[in-house]
């Protein structure tokens, strides 16, 4: 299994890896709507973390159609199929190098682009955590539809439709993490991310197991 | 019979639909070589799939090494497909020494990497091989992954005549310590072995 995550790392972070795209993408979004939106401190902080949290998601996106079918296209997936580990450890690697490679930098990036929106610390720590806990369900949620549109000529378009509307929960409970905080008030959105990023990490593994199994199978 | 031998039974292989084979029966020993010859597009590639437990057969059993399990058959093949399985980004090395590890084999990747004859290209990323120079780096692979049961698509495709030797010679080291090689191919491979006409 780590042979696996050392290898997907090193393939997104070498010279046309997914790595730096998703962070450029995340930082351009997320500089480019304070300077469309006009200098009014109080609306930008109250849109940060959706902004920030919506823009994260499709950073994650750019680089998660190339997940599976890269693999697939130049016979890989075959090898990496019939080597010892389960279908299923092999999903659970590469979807956590994704994370590595995308999520986690985006979430190490975010405090220096809530600079941009007005967000008060208390309010950039909470976007900080929710961002933290979670992406990997992105990653997570997002590695099923890769499965899924494996085998699908330009798959990447038809990718977002799968797998956004699943994302939705994320990005309510995400979003509503921080405005928890700047509202002062408790509405328990960091515990139900956790609870739907912990449901997606544990079961995707499966789901995306079964979605290889069927496209390797036809 | 002897016991590790590979067994097919009655198997039907259909694409999109179209029946490709039906009912076909056969075994090889271990230790033996079976070519596949036939036309294009009459299933060669499909059976080896089928052979590897990627595919299944519409009926019809396969049994290795005294199991029909797909899945575990699996675990025992040593692949070598169409495509080369060769990333641009990642030096001969590297690309040798992660499946090394990813199958557990023997770490050795220098040796096979001499083997193949590929050593004054070992640092050099994927993109600048030519394709017989990526096809000796599957073929690497294929020695390095230790399987008792090789299955080849096309191993002579694009190989230079010292290529082909090369890979002839590796099938033949395979075969006499005991292992299976089933190998789909258009054009003869100079060594001794089963043939079954698709």
């Amino acid at each position: 299994m780590s042979a696996l995550l050392l290898r997907d790392i090193r393939l997104a972070t070498r010279a046309g890896g997914s790595a730096m795209l998703a962070l450029a993408f995340f930082a351009a979004v997320a500089t480019l709507v304070p300077l469309g939106v006009g200098a009014d401190l109080k609306l930008l902080a109250r849109i940060a973390a959706g902004v920030l949290w919506v823009a994260a998601v499709l950073a994650s996106l750019l680089a998660l159609d190339r997940l599976f079918q890269a693999d697939f296209e130049d016979g890989s997936l075959d090898l990496i199929a019939l080597a010892p580990q389960s279908l299923e450890t092999t999903a659970f690697a590469k979807t956590a190098a994704h994370w590595l490679t995308t999520g986690l930098p985006l979430t190490v990036l975010s405090p220096l682009l809530a600079v941009l929106f007005g967000l008060p610390e208390e309010a950039t720590l909470a976007l900080f955590v929710s961002l933290l806990i979670g992406t990997p369900a992105v990653s997570a949620i997002g590695a099923v539809g890769a499965g899924l549109t494996l085998s699908i000529r330009r798959g990447g378009l038809i990718l977002p439709l799968i797998v956004l509307p699943l994302l939705a929960p994320a990005v309510i409970f995400g979003a509503g993490a921080v405005l928890e905080v700047l509202d002062g008030l408790s509405n328990g959105a960091l515990l139900l991310l956790t609870a739907f990023s912990f449901f997606a990490c544990v079961l995707s593994p499966f789901a995306t197991a079964a979605a290889l199994r069927l496209n390797l199978g036809s | 019979m002897k016991p590790s031998a590979l067994e097919a039974n009655n198997i039907t292989a259909t694409r999109g639909g179209r029946v490709l084979f039906r009912d076909l029966s056969f075994g090889v020993e271990a230790g033996k070589t079976l070519c596949i010859e036939g036309a294009n597009g009459v299933g060669k590639t499909s059976l080896l799939r089928m052979l590897a437990g990627i595919l299944a057969p519409v009926s019809g059993t396969i049994r290795f090494n005294d199991t029909e399990d797909a899945e575990e058959r699996g675990k025992l093949v040593g692949w070598l497909g169409h495509q080369d399985a060769v990333k641009a980004q990642m030096t001969v090395r590297e690309t040798l020494a992660f499946f090394a590890r990813l199958y557990r084999g023997d770490g050795n990747v220098d040796a096979a990497i001499e083997a193949v004859g590929l050593t004054q290209l070992a640092d050099l990323p994927g993109q600048y091989l030519s394709a017989g120079q990526r096809k000796r780096v599957a073929l690497a692979r294929l020695k390095l992954c230790r399987r008792p049961l090789w299955l080849m698509d096309e191993p002579l495709a694009s190989l230079d005549a010292a290529g082909k030797t090369i890979a002839a010679d590796l099938i033949t080291a395979h075969c006499a310590g005991g292992g299976i090689a089933v190998i789909a191919t258009h054009e003869p491979l100079g060594i001794a072995c089963e043939r079954l006409v698709l």
